[in-house]
């Protein structure tokens, strides 16, 4: 029998991992990444939530079996063009390169909102302003800093930049950053013990597992302070820190202070990508990502036969979720393409 | 002098920057699991006091945290100490300790007090 061809679009956790299982099937894996290395968003990441485990050292386990692979890895191509003509998928590259194939999986992923579009919160005006990756860069540097070089004595995080905002045109919540927040807040206070961390927030959804626990140990153990309210505008002082103005919903009254470094949290959007290869495959859902055949039956599913959907491209999604879903899908076209395990 | 039947209206707002929080670690000391609360209301609801006055620990004990002490010496006398509140607490926060704390932490900052 012929060996199928998949193909696989997107090298993060979603596209590594189901690559790397496909390829132990009777079929050609090629793997498609856009940027020059494998890994995907989640490389800038330092720690993982709720455990602090160590990105670097959980995604070279992964690239390391993929590497173990014969699969056929493009990095620095992106595809342009989906197409499917009588059961076959027409694919061409940004390098005017064609490829087809029996399957294709969409891992295409996410990006991160940008926080220019909130001009009131100062991103891009202020360098006290920063988003929740540099704030990781920092982490991962192990130095958290202003832009002066200084030890901030004050540091506030404000959840849903981009998120649950009809101004910006995204009504959904982004589910990583509440406890993303609070795991910085906790690295913040592990490294800098004397600093007074503010976290501002609308709900606090600490909806996975450990999350919880976690929040209640950022309260406990460490002192953060969590204060129910959006900051409506930042701006700077004299000595270039930054003003917030927020409402203490709970309290009843404004409240204001003045920060360090004011860290935003911002949400998940679908990737360029996802929107753009949906749209030309007939699958795009809401707000430019993928859908699925079936939110609890069909998830892996398209309504196209033979496009497969893993990993963020369909909602803002963990990585412990990206990576389970990453292998249900590799389940689906396994079945699919009535393929047997290599023996 | 002349009244002109007004005055200036003291700020509502909670300005963070000139809160000492030495005074709340005083609390979170003696009290550590004030550090806990989520301010979820439950020991309002459940106050015994707070069916014939008008009281609430959950907001007295956030307006504390907030550094905003100017009422709360007055609002601590409706409590009866009768501890309900700490019996419904979710998070497990000692709310009846933290009563009796504040009114010793208040006391010492010559805030008004009730006699012990």
């Amino acid at each position: 029998m012929k060996k199928k061809n998949v193909i696989v679009i997107g090298g993060g956790p979603a596209g590594i991992e189901i690559a790397q299982i496909l390829s132990n099937y009777s079929c050609n894996v090629t793997l498609f990444e856009k940027e020059p290395q494998v890994g995907g968003q989640i490389k800038r990441i330092d720690k993982l939530f709720p455990d602090f485990i160590v990105q670097d050292e959980m995604m070279q386990k992964l690239i390391s079996n993929l590497e173990k692979t014969d699969i056929q890895i493009h990095t620095d191509t992106e595809i342009k063009d989906i197409e499917q003509i009588d059961n076959i998928w027409h694919l061409k590259t940004n390098k005017e390169e064609a490829f087809t194939a029996d399957a294709v999986v969409l891992a295409t992923g996410f990006k991160t909102f940008d926080p220019k579009y909130k001009e009131e919160l100062g991103y891009g005006i202020y360098p006290g302003v920063i988003t929740t990756l540099e704030f990781e860069d920092m982490l991962k540097a192990g130095k958290i800093q202003t832009s002066a070089g200084e030890e901030p004595r004050r540091i506030a995080f404000l959840n849903c930049v981009g998120s649950r905002d009809e101004k910006v045109g995204n009504h959904y919540c982004s589910r990583v950053c509440c406890i993303n927040a609070v795991k910085q807040s906790i690295e913040t206070k592990e490294l800098l013990p004397n600093a007074e961390v503010f976290c501002f927030y609308m709900d606090l959804r600490m909806s996975g597992q450990f999350y919880e626990e976690l929040y209640r140990k950022s309260q406990e153990k460490h002192g953060v302070n969590y204060i129910r309210g959006r900051i409506s505008e930042a701006s700077s002082t004299f000595d270039h820190r930054i003003q917030i103005k927020s409402e203490d919903t709970l309290a009843g009254l404004p409240l204001k202070m003045t920060v360090d470094l004011l860290v935003l949290m911002i949400g998940v959007e679908a990737s360029e990508g996802t929107t753009n290869l949906s749209a030309k495959a007939g699958i795009l859902g809401e707000y430019g990502f993928a859908k699925s055949l079936s939110l609890h039956l069909k998830d892996n599913l398209t309504k196209k036969e033979g496009l497969f959907l893993a990993g963020a491209c369909k909602r803002p999604s963990t990585l412990r979720e990206v990576i389970a879903d990453a292998r249900a899908a590799a389940f689906e076209v396994v079945n699919y393409l009535k393929m047997e395990i290599n023996g | 002098m002349d009244s002109w039947g007004f005055s200036i209206a003291k700020t509502r707002t909670i300005d963070i920057d000139s809160v000492d929080f030495k005074v709340l670690a005083r609390l979170t000391d003696k009290v550590p699991s004030a550090k806990r609360c989520i301010m979820c209301g439950a020991c309002a609801a459940t106050c015994s006091a707070a069916n014939f006055v008008d009281f609430s620990f959950r907001k007295t004990h956030l307006l504390f945290h907030r550094g905003q002490f100017s009422n709360i010496s007055e609002e601590l006398d409706k409590c009866m100490l009768c501890g309900k509140c700490k019996l419904v607490c979710l998070r497990g926060v000692n709310t009846r300790a933290i009563i009796y704390n504040l009114r010793i932490i208040l006391n010492d900052m010559n805030y008004k007090r009730i006699a012990l």
